[in-house]
C-alpha cells in the first residue's frame, strides 16, 4: 500500500547520477589491510553502481573499530556514531521516524555479539528496515586484542591467550531472532559482498550481513578462522548470486531456472536476486528450517572448527516491518504539519468537559 | 462484647464535641486486586461533584493481588489537597491489617468495617471491636446486602466494595445523585455496569439508613467549589500535553509508576492524532529495556521526530549513557520521569523527589539538563507539550519530573489552557534554505552567539546537507577531532547554550509580600503541602514568602529571591536535600543561607510536618 515511490526517492535517475568519487567517505584511520576498509569501498561501489541517492541514506554505527568506518564511505549522507551495543536502537528510531530513509548499520562481534546481543536480536525481530553490517573479526581490536565472543574455541592470541570458550554464530542468533534476511560472506570475497549488499539495500526489513573481516593487528594469523588465509582457501559459497535492480528484465526464462539449478527470490521493491547453485549444495535460503541446520551442520564440522559458508543463508520478502505493523503513516513524521501534530482547541475543550 | 452480633454499630462512648463539615480525612483499606479502586474513585468523584474540595491517593503495593492497599480522601473546605498524616474515617475491608489501621484513628474517629470480621470463624479472636473503646464502629453484613440485591455470582467480587459506598455516603452525607454521575464517568455511560454498581450502593444506603444510627461527627455538605474544573491524573495529564504538543515518537519500557503515562498517550494519540486513512501520524514502540527506549528517541529525535520515553528512577539511571550522548550529539529528545523510591524491590509504588540532582546532572563528562517540575495536572500538560518546544529550540535533552503522587493519583485541576503559542522546531535547516546559503552551514557553529547551532535533517536533498552526529571528539564543523581546544570551545558553546536555556525555561512561582525574612523554595508536588503549611504559619505568626521552582537550570528571579531572604528553606521528598544541594552549588555566595528540609518515607509531604519543622529551625534561630 506504498503511496510513495520510494525507489525514485532513494535512487537517482540516469541523468543526475553522481561520480563515485561522491560516494567517498573521509580517509580511513583503520590499519592497512583492515577487512572493514574492504568493506567501505564495497559499499561506496555499490552506491556508485546503484545509483543511490545520499540524501536518503543513513550511516549508523556503535562503538568499535568496525564503527568508525561509517565516516569513511557516504560523505555526503548523514551519520550516526552511537553508543556501543546501541546501534539498532538508533535506526530503529530514526528509520521509524521516516521511513523514507534507507539505513545501512556498521557494527562488529563485539558490539553486536556481547554487549550488543539484546538490541540485535530485538531489531530482527521487530524487522525494522536496514541494512545491518557486521564486520566480524573475533577480536576487540582498539582495547587491543581480547577474544570476542565471535571467537573460536581453543584459539590463541598473543594478548588474550587461550580461548576456552564456544563461539557464538551470529547467523544463527539472527535466525533465532526471527530475522527475514540472514547472510555471511568474507571481506576477501569483494563481489560476493557487493552483491549481498545489493539485496540487502533492496530488502524490506532488517538485512544481516555477518562479514567475516580479518583484524590483521591481532587476528589474521594461521591458526584463527577469521584470517585472510583461512577465509580465502575455506569459504564455501552456497550459490552464484546476481542482483538484478526492479528496472531492469531479467532475460531469462523462468521456467528453466530449477532445471538449470538456479532460483530466483523477489524481493519487495521488484527487484530479484538470482541464485546459481553451486554443486557443493543445494540449499533454499527460503527455507528457515533448512538454513537453521545448515549452520548447525556447518558448525559441528570439522572437528569444532565450523565449515565457513558463505552466501545468502535465508530470506524472507514478505514479513512486514515494525513501520508497517504500527500502523504509522508514510510520511517523514518531521514533513507533518502543525495542524496535523496539534488536535483542535475543540477537541481539547470536549476534553476537559468530558472530565468535569 | 462477647462472640453476639446483634447491633451492627457501637458509638465511641464520648462523640466528637462537634460535627466537622467538610473538613477531614478518610482512609479505606482493602486487599490488592479486589477491584476497590472503582469504589473509591467513585466517592472521590463524587464529592467533586458535590463541589467539595478532594484529593486522593493511593497507597498500593508492589504486587498484583493479595498485598495490602489504602485510599485516602482528603476533603477540605478550605481547598487544602496535600495529604493530612491524620485519617478520622475508617473503611475496613482488609482483616490483615485491619487492627493495626484501626489503631490509627484519633479518638471518635469512625470505623466502618466488614462482620466478617466478627462473624467469621476464621477471625475467631481476632477482637476486632475489643481494640479501641474510643471509636465508633459500624458493621456492614456486606455478604447478605450482597445477595439480596441479585448480583450475578461473576460479578459480586466487583459490586463488593460498593457495600461501603453506600453505607458511608449515608454516615456521611454523600448524595446518590453524584454517586450515580460519578459511575457514570467511570464507566463512560455504560448502562449496565452503573445499574448493577448502583443498586448495590443504592441497597447499603437503604440498610445504613435504617441500621445506623448514630450520627457521625464527620460530614460533608455541598458546597460550590469545583465548579468549572477537573479531576484528573498527572500521568494522563502529561500524555494529553504531548499529543498537544506533536509527539511523534514514544518508546517506552513498563515501570510503575510511568506506565499509565505511556498507556494514556496510546489511547489519546489512537483517539486524537489518525488520518482519515487510518494512518497514525506518531510511532509508540515498547521498547526491550530503558537503553532502547532512549536510544529509539535519540535515533527518532536526530531524525526530527518529536520524540520522548517515560520511565522512573531505575529507567534513568539506564538511560545515563544515552543522556550524555543526547547533550553532547545535541539531540532533542525528552525524558518524563515519575520518580518512585528504590531501587529494586521494596518501595518502587511509592513516592518520592529523589531523582533531581541525577536528573540534572545525567550522563559523564560535564552534563546538566533542562528539567522541568510540574507541580499539578494542568502543569504537566502544558510541561507535556512545551518540553519538545525546549528540545527542539535547546537541541538537547529536556527532563520532565514528577513523581509517582502526581503521575497516578487523581487531582483537582483547572482545565488545562490550549498551547498559547505555535509549535517551536527551533534551527533546522531545509533544503531551501541551505540552498539560500550556497549550501554554507556548519552544524555546531554559534552564529547567532546563543550556543545553538543549526541542524539538517537525514533526507534533506542538499548536496551539502549531510553531517555526522557523535558525542564527544567533534569539533564545530561536526568533523572527528581530538584536538583539545576544539574540545574546550564545545564545551564554552555548550556551556552558553544551557545559559541560553535559562532564558527560555518556565519562570518560577513566588507568592509572598517582600521584606520577609523567610523564604520557602519547594518544587513539584511538594507545593499543595507548602501552601497550606504557609496559611498554619501564619496563623502562627511566622510570615514566609514562597518561591515554586519549576524549572532548572536556576534563572534570575529565584536568584533574586535569595538575595531577598535570609531564611531560605528548601522543602522537597527526599532524603539528601537535593535541590537545595544543588541551589548550594550554582550560589556558592549564598550557600550558607539554605537550610535542608527534606523527608522522604515513600508518602507526599504533610503541611503539618512542615510546619512544625520550620517552627523548630526557627526556634532554634532565635534561641
Amino acid at each position: 500500500m506504498t503511496t510513495v515511490d520510494l525507489n525514485a526517492l532513494r535512487f537517482l535517475p540516469e541523468s543526475q547520477r553522481l561520480d563515485r568519487q561522491d560516494y567517498q567517505g573521509r580517509q580511513s584511520t583503520l590499519c592497512k589491510g583492515c577487512g572493514h576498509n574492504s568493506i567501505a569501498s564495497q559499499i561506496i561501489a555499490v552506491a556508485y553502481e546503484l545509483g543511490i541517492n545520499p540524501s536518503y541514506i543513513i550511516k549508523l554505527s556503535g562503538i568499535g573499530c568496525s564503527s568508525k568506518s561509517p565516516a569513511y564511505f557516504l560523505g555526503r549522507s548523514h551519520g550516526f556514531n552511537a553508543l556501543h551495543g546501541r546501534m539498532p536502537s538508533v535506526a530503529t528510531g530514526a528509520v521509524t521516524a521516516n521511513r523514507h530513509l534507507l539505513a545501512i548499520g556498521v557494527s562488529g562481534d563485539g558490539d553486536t555479539g556481547s554487549i550488543g546481543m539484546g538490541q540485535f536480536k530485538h531489531i530482527t525481530r521487530r524487522n525494522v528496515r536496514m541494512v545491518y553490517i557486521i564486520e566480524n573479526n573475533g577480536v576487540y581490536g582498539l582495547t587491543k586484542g581480547q577474544f570476542s565472543a565471535t571467537a573460536d574455541m581453543g584459539q590463541e592470541t598473543k594478548y588474550a591467550g587461550r580461548n576456552e570458550l564456544p563461539p557464538i554464530d551470529l547467523c544463527l542468533e539472527a535466525l533465532a531472532g526471527e530475522a527475514t534476511f540472514v547472510a555471511r560472506s568474507f571481506a576477501g570475497a569483494p563481489k560476493q559482498v557487493k552483491t549481498l549488499l545489493k539485496a540487502a539495500l533492496s530488502h524490506n526489513g532488517t538485512a544481516i550481513l555477518d562479514i567475516i573481516s580479518p583484524c590483521v593487528a591481532f587476528n589474521d594469523h594461521a591458526s584463527s578462522t577469521k584470517s585472510y588465509a583461512y577465509g580465502r582457501s575455506n569459504q564455501y559459497p552456497l550459490q552464484d548470486m546476481t542482483f538484478v535492480p526492479s528496472e531492469e528484465e531479467i532475460m531469462i526464462n523462468e521456467e528453466n531456472y530449477d532445471a538449470q539449478g538456479e532460483q530466483v527470490v523477489e524481493l519487495h521493491d521488484g527487484s530479484r536476486i538470482i541464485l546459481k547453485k553451486l554443486d557443493k549444495g543445494d540449499h533454499d535460503p527460503t527455507d528457515r528450517e533448512a538454513a537453521v541446520r545448515l549452520l548447525e551442520d556447518a558448525r559441528s564440522s570439522m572437528n569444532g572448527v565450523p565449515k565457513f559458508i558463505t552466501g545468502l543463508i535465508y530470506v524472507d520478502p514478505d514479513r512486514q516491518t515494525l513501520s508497517e505493523a504500527i500502523g504509522m503513516t508514510e510520511t517523514p513524521l518531521s514533513h507533518l504539519s502543525e495542524e496535523q501534530l496539534r488536535p483542535s482547541r475543540e477537541s481539547l475543550e470536549k476534553m476537559m468537559k468530558g472530565l468535569m | 462484647m462477647g462472640d453476639s452480633v446483634q447491633t451492627a454499630e457501637r458509638a465511641a462512648p464520648s462523640p466528637a464535641t462537634a460535627t466537622r463539615i467538610n473538613d477531614f480525612q478518610m482512609i479505606v483499606a482493602t486487599i490488592n486486586g479486589t477491584g476497590s479502586q472503582t469504589s473509591n474513585t467513585a466517592i472521590l468523584r463524587a464529592l467533586f461533584k458535590m463541589g467539595i474540595p478532594v484529593n486522593g491517593k493511593n497507597i498500593f503495593p508492589s504486587n498484583i493481588q493479595g498485598l495490602p492497599t489504602w485510599f485516602t480522601i482528603r476533603v477540605s473546605k478550605d481547598g487544602y489537597t496535600a495529604r493530612r498524616e491524620t485519617n478520622e474515617i475508617l473503611v475496613a475491608m482488609n482483616p490483615n491489617t485491619a487492627v493495626e489501621d484501626a489503631q490509627q484513628l484519633p479518638s471518635g474517629g469512625i470505623c466502618l468495617y466488614d462482620e466478617v470480621f466478627v462473624t467469621d470463624q476464621r477471625y475467631r479472636g481476632f477482637g476486632f471491636e475489643e481494640s479501641r473503646d474510643d471509636i465508633s464502629y459500624h458493621r456492614l453484613p456486606i455478604d447478605a446486602l450482597l445477595k439480596e440485591v441479585d448480583v450475578p455470582k461473576a460479578l459480586q467480587d466487583r459490586v463488593r466494595n460498593m457495600v461501603y459506598v453506600g453505607a458511608l455516603a449515608h454516615l456521611i452525607g454523600i448524595t446518590l445523585e453524584s454517586l450515580e454521575e460519578a459511575l457514570i464517568h467511570h464507566f463512560k455511560g455504560k448502562e449496565k455496569p452503573v445499574a448493577l454498581n448502583m443498586n448495590a450502593i443504592k441497597a447499603a444506603h437503604a440498610w445504613a439508613q435504617e441500621n445506623l444510627q448514630t450520627a457521625s461527627p464527620y460530614r460533608v455538605e455541598a458546597m460550590n467549589e469545583t465548579e468549572g474544573m477537573i479531576l484528573i491524573d498527572g500521568n494522563s495529564a502529561g500524555a494529553l500535553g504531548a499529543v498537544y504538543g506533536g509527539m511523534t515518537f514514544l518508546a517506552w519500557y513498563p515501570i510503575t509508576p510511568s506506565t499509565s503515562l505511556a498507556d494514556a498517550a496510546t489511547a489519546y494519540a489512537n483517539h486524537l492524532r489518525v488520518d482519515e486513512n487510518g494512518r497514525k501520524n506518531f510511532a509508540i514502540v515498547q521498547a526491550e529495556d530503558e537503553l532502547a527506549a532512549i536510544g529509539m528517541v535519540l535515533g527518532a529525535g536526530w531524525a526530527g521526530a518529536r520524540a520522548f520515553t517515560c520511565t522512573s528512577g531505575p529507567g534513568i539511571s539506564l538511560m545515563s549513557e544515552f543522556a550524555g550522548m543526547a547533550y553532547f550529539a545535541e539531540i532533542p529528545s525528552v525524558i518524563w520521569d515519575v520518580q518512585r523510591m528504590g531501587p529494586s524491590t521494596g518501595l518502587p509504588t511509592r513516592t518520592s523527589q529523589g531523582d533531581l540532582m541525577s536528573a540534572y546532572l545525567l550522563g559523564h563528562g560535564d552534563t546538566h539538563h533542562v528539567v522541568l517540575m510540574p507541580n499539578d495536572p494542568k502543569e504537566a500538560f502544558e510541561f507535556g507539550w512545551r518540553a519538545f518546544d525546549l528540545a527542539d529550540e535547546l537541541q538537547t535533552l529536556v527532563f520532565v519530573l514528577s513523581d509517582l503522587d502526581l503521575g497516578m493519583n487523581q487531582w483537582m485541576s483547572d482545565p488545562f489552557d490550549y498551547p498559547d503559542e505555535p509549535m517551536k522546531r527551533g534551527k533546522v535547516l531545509s533544503a531551501e534554505d541551505l540552498e539560500e546559503r550556497n549550501g554554507k552551514w556548519y552544524r555546531f557553529v554559534d552564529e547567532d552567539g546563543d550556543g545553538v547551532g543549526y541542524r539538517t535533517l537525514p533526507g534533506t536533498e542538499h548536496w551539502n546537507a549531510a553531517y555526522f552526529a557523535r558525542g564527544t571528539g567533534h569539533n564545530k564543523y561536526a568533523v572527528y577531532s581530538e584536538r583539545a581546544d576544539d574540545w574546550v570551545e564545545n564545551l564554552e558553546r555548550l556551556r552558553r547554550k544551557f545559559d541560553t536555556a535559562r532564558t527560555l525555561v518556565p519562570k518560577p512561582i513566588v507568592h509572598g509580600k517582600k521584606g520577609n525574612p523567610i523564604g520557602i523554595i519547594a518544587y513539584g508536588t511538594s507545593d499543595t503541602a507548602v501552601l497550606e503549611a504557609r496559611d498554619y504559619l501564619a496563623e502562627a505568626e511566622i510570615d514566609t514568602c514562597y518561591l515554586r521552582l519549576r524549572a532548572l537550570p536556576i534563572e534570575e528571579t529565584t536568584r533574586a529571591f535569595i538575595e531577598e531572604h535570609e531564611r531560605i528553606y528548601v522543602v522537597e521528598n527526599n532524603y539528601d536535600g537535593q535541590l537545595a544541594n544543588i541551589l548550594r552549588m550554582e550560589l556558592p555566595e549564598y550557600a550558607t543561607r539554605f537550610i535542608t528540609m527534606a523527608h522522604a518515607d515513600g508518602w507526599p509531604l504533610t503541611a503539618n510536618w512542615i510546619t512544625e519543622t520550620l517552627k523548630q529551625h526557627e526556634a532554634a534561630q532565635k534561641n
